[in-house]
């Protein structure tokens, strides 16, 4: 018998409807291994009477004969979804404190589902970061080696999801965000096509490609997250799209068309693109990922080569047009009207100069600054208008690989998890790490990273699998067939099982 | 287009061009559903989104879209079936997100034109387009000692600003734009036209030129809330701009503030301080799509427009064009005048007495014709006491006044009790008549003798005898019979 801690989302929601333990006695022992686990930094904020008020809800409505994927299913969220129990601050200064009136609409639907709250998440600053040591409140540590980082910018909720500090969390993906600390830990994540979540309540980073999503210890997992996360928010979000929440959890067991127990995957074409596959990419990470296409074409899958000839322009144009939305969206920390105001200033320009300063850390104010620079008149053509151009060549090119293959796979980024420090002071090598998770943001497209084995370090390495539009129970399917026939992802970091 | 010798201001064309700020009548705001009523406690109508709080976004409110195409429709624009949202960005306090979202490269009503008559000359100044965006907030600086207070009730109210090519020559000629424009507002129920309350703001932008140069450099005039106010700033503006342009000093583009106080524009800021907004599509709206449907949708709930009933009293009831103008100038009053027409058969009786009459104690009173004491259907029974001769056109006017005052509603029981009736009865005007002729002989005497003064004496005699009531048609008859 596993212990509670050592329980996925479809376990522990079994355990709990089976009265084997309570919604209230998983979050209070999952509250105080958190809470012994602090040093990872996972964590940002906790409300205990909050957290077992929800959980009380949940037992009563157990005791009153109702199921639920999710009922009881202890969760945590990261500090970038506003949240009416718990202080909300996207990892900055400028939001220490901050409490918010309304859940996210994420939130609320999972409240609603029956989960169970533990806290919040540490991340990035405003989301801007791919290491987490962006976070106002000092850099998280990542389970398989403390002296690494756990990826970012939802690098708390992947560090907290593989130290089975809670079995599933939310996270945010802008330009890989999910997919990438999910790699860098060993877990499962999905980004689901861009407005597949409502964006309502999410602190915003860049409009166009912020992209709400689960990440847990498996496929199956994330799906039943994000059966509850999905759907419509049409009078929220304007970009939530209309197309009804679908059961991700039937569909990873619906067996493809002409298939056998043996051959789950048969007729599935799976492309590989030549530019993940290049010099760039770490051998390390190759080998990991070739032996999860090995696996895969066991499995019946067929592999095919393809071409997204504009990667390597993904960077670039990612790195005007989140800027460029950031530093809109980020207009509204004025100090005015919440969040930190400077305390002595002489004017109105002055007030906003120095709360801004003070508010903002270093990566924050660059992408600000960035942002200002290539939508300033003048420069707006040459760089906004141009990168959205080439944003969507970009998603052509996804559209003409999809007439070859069904779903497109390759590494999640070029390393493993790489040092703390290492590189924070060279933010440019921080944005190539990105290239191979960008264009699938830019694109809209669905993407989830799945544990593919390890590489240099011993650290895990992620498979990135890549769907076409609404294409998520497919992702999951497809990840799910291959989480049956491997245990990559049911392995823990030293020190994290018991 | 240049205007004719008579307008040049000491030798100057004047260009005018107007942006005007239409408040539009949604319950909701533009991007959330807080209220917009007017008047409330400050910060009490402001919601999350409202606050720009995190993660707070905005929805289109397609009952403000609704009332743009109603704009486009009656001003013959061109309705874009894809129109884009921008974000203008600055920082102000009262602007919560730190931009404005406005529609700049792409707006949702596209061209059109407003006619009026400027005297009796028709004017017809061309739009550029009229675009949807959300108002801010205000900024109270006189409310707290130190300190400036944000009321955010106004934030996110939407706003059709309507933006006309540099069409008008003089200040006249941009009031009477300007009063058409509200005219067509209010008429057509986009806006509720209160110009105190700020629903309809207007912003001129004034250059002076020689004939047949190029447009000189504009300034703009902010806010202009009153037509009077209007008028005297442009007028002031002008002078101000030829005074300098004589003196050698180059015009500066800027954007001026009139201050009724003093009569003056006084620049707030020049274009060196002009800031780079950094216009960008907004990521957070979708494209507006407007479809046929939907236009022909809004076509359908169009009232007939004041030009074009203007047209129909013109060929129906055969009205002047300036009757039949005024009596467009509002819904109300159209409907006023119609009645009044239809049921006096009376049409120019009816607008004379409208234009006149009523409108004298409606003004006295400041009441607007709806709130009228006298309704259209009593005015119309006075009237047709006029053309059946019951009553002179003067004696109604008193019985107007008694109708007025609310002391009888009874029509004919004030004409009786006052005693106004015309005496049309041909045998006591006989015996009147006798007796005039009989007490007055030398002025019959004097007729005979071919002086026809005489005569109208003789008319203005029983007139007097019959304390004004005689039918003076009827008198006049039956005296020239009477001395034939």
């Amino acid at each position: 018998m596993k212990e509670l801690h050592q329980l996925g989302v479809a376990e522990l929601a079994a355990a709990i409807a089976n009265k084997k333990t309570s919604a209230v006695e998983a979050a209070q022992l999952l509250l105080a291994r958190a809470r012994q686990h602090q040093a990872l930094g996972a964590y940002l904020a906790f409300n205990e009477d909050a957290t077992l008020a929800q959980a009380r809800a949940a037992d009563v409505r157990i005791a009153a004969g109702e199921r639920g994927p999710l009922l009881g299913v202890a969760l945590a969220h990261k500090d970038i979804f506003v949240t009416t129990d718990f202080p909300t601050t996207a990892g900055s200064k400028m939001l220490a404190g901050y409490q918010s009136p309304f859940n996210a609409t994420v939130v609320q639907r999972l409240t609603d589902a029956g989960a169970v709250t533990l806290g919040k998440l540490s991340c990035d600053e405003f989301a801007m970061g791919g290491s987490n040591e962006n976070s106002a409140f000092g850099a998280v540590l990542n389970p398989w080696d403390a002296s690494r980082v756990p990826g970012g910018s939802s690098g708390g909720s992947a560090a907290a999801v593989a130290a089975r500090l809670v079995p599933a969390a939310t996270g945010t993906d802008t330009g890989g965000s999910i997919r990438q600390p999910a790699s860098f830990t060993g877990i499962t994540g999905i980004k689901p096509t861009y407005g597949r979540c409502s964006r309502y309540g999410l602190v915003a980073f860049a409009s166009s490609l912020d992209q709400a999503g689960p990440m847990a210890r498996s496929a199956a997992d994330c799906a039943a997250l994000l059966s509850a996360m999905a759907g419509p928010d049409i009078d929220r979000d304007a970009t939530s799209l209309d197309h009804p929440a679908e059961n991700y959890s039937a569909a990873l067991l619906t067996p493809r068309e002409g298939t056998s127990a043996t051959q789950p995957l048969k007729g599935l074409r799976i492309g590989l693109p030549a530019e993940f596959f290049g010099a760039g990419c770490t051998p390390d990470v190759l080998a990991a990922v070739r032996g999860a296409l090995t696996e895969y074409e066991k499995l019946g899958a067929t592999l095919v080569d393809i071409s997204l000839p504009r990667t390597e322009l993904s960077i670039p144009v990612y790195y005007v047009i989140a800027p460029a939305e950031a530093s809109s969206n980020l207009s509204r920390f004025d100090g005015v009207k919440f969040g930190h105001r400077a305390a002595q200033y002489n004017d109105l320009a002055d007030m906003y100069q120095k709360t801004r300063s003070e508010g903002f850390g270093p990566e924050v104010q660059r992408r600000i600054m960035i942002g200002t620079f290539v939508l300033s008149h003048g420069y707006y053509d040459a760089y906004y208008l141009q990168a959205q151009k080439i944003r969507r060549l970009i998603a052509q090119d996804f559209q003409q690989a999809f007439t070859q293959c069904d779903v497109i796979a390759g590494p999640v980024a070029p390393t493993v998890a790489w040092k703390i420090g290492e590189k924070s002071d060279d933010p440019l090598a921080n944005y190539l790490a990105d290239i191979y998770t960008l264009s699938t943001s830019l694109a809209g497209l669905p993407g989830m990273s799945v544990p593919a084995g390890f590489g240099a370090g011993a650290m895990p390495v992620g498979l990135q699998l890549v769907g076409n539009y609404f294409k998520e129970g497919e992702l999951l399917h497809t990840a799910h067939a291959f989480q049956l026939a491997t245990d990559w992802h049911t392995r823990a970091p030293q020190g994290f099982w018991q | 287009m240049s205007a004719p010798k008579s307008l040049l201001v000491q030798g100057y064309e004047v260009v005018i061009g107007f942006e005007t700020h239409t408040q539009l009548a949604t319950k909701s705001k533009i991007f959330s559903r807080a209220s917009t009523a007017f008047g409330a406690e400050p910060n009490t109508q402001a919601c999350a989104v409202d606050l720009a709080l995190p993660g707070t976004l905005p929805v289109m409110n397609r009952e403000a879209v609704a009332l743009a195409i109603r704009l486009g429709l009656a001003l013959g624009s061109h309705i874009a079936e894809h129109s884009v949202f921008a974000r203008k960005n600055y920082f102000y306090p009262d602007l919560p997100k730190g931009y404005q979202i406005s529609q700049f490269e792409i707006p949702v009503v596209q061209g059109g034109e407003v006619s009026f008559l400027l005297g009796e000359e028709k004017k017809t100044v061309r739009l550029v387009r009229a675009h949807l965006e959300e108002d801010a907030g205000k900024s109270l600086h006189d409310a707290f000692h130190g300190m400036t207070g944000i009321d955010l009730n106004r934030a996110g109210t939407p706003l059709l600003e309507i933006v006309t090519e540099p069409d008008m020559r003089s200040s006249l000629e941009a009031v009477a734009y300007a009063k058409e424009l509200h005219k067509i507002v209010t008429w057509i129920g986009i806006c509720d036209g209160n110009m105190q309350e700020g629903s309809f703001r207007c912003d001129a932008n004034v250059s002076v030129r020689k004939p047949g140069a190029p447009l000189g450099t504009r300034r703009e005039i902010k806010n202009l809330n009153s037509f009077k106010f209007m008028q005297q700033a442009i007028d002031f503006e002008i002078r101000w701009q030829i005074d300098q342009i004589e003196d050698g000093h180059p015009i500066q583009q800027a954007t001026v503030l009139f201050n009724p106080d003093t009569g003056e524009t006084r620049a707030m800021r020049t274009k060196e301080d002009a800031a780079d907004y950094r216009y960008f599509p907004d990521p957070d709206l979708p494209p507006l799509v407007v479809s046929n449907e939907w236009v022909q949708e809004v076509r359908a709930t169009m009232p007939e427009l004041p030009r074009q009933m203007a047209e129909r009293l013109v060929r129906d009831y055969g009205l002047p064009e300036y009757d039949a103008a005024t009596m467009t100038q509002s819904p109300a009053m159209a409907a006023y005048f119609e009645t009044v027409a239809k049921a006096s058969g009376q049409p120019k009786m009816a607008s004379n007495w409208i234009m006149g009459e009523l409108s004298r104690r409606l003004n006295a009173q400041e009441k607007d014709i709806a709130e009228s004491p006298v309704s259209a259907a009593t005015l119309a029974a006075l009237l047709q006491r006029i053309a059946d001769g019951t009553v002179s056109n003067n004696a109604a006017k008193q019985v107007m006044d008694a109708l007025w005052s609310g002391i009888d509603s009874n029509l004919d029981a004030i004409i009786e009790s006052k005693g106004l009736k015309q005496v049309s009865d041909s045998g006591a005007l006989d015996a009147l008549i006798d007796d005039v002729l009989a007490t007055n002989a030398p002025m019959v005497e004097q007729f005979r003798a071919g002086k026809d003064k005489a005569f109208n004496a003789l008319v203005g005699l029983v007139m007097k005898a019959s304390k004004g009531r005689a039918n003076p048609q009827q008198a006049n008859d039956l005296l020239r019979q009477k001395l034939q």
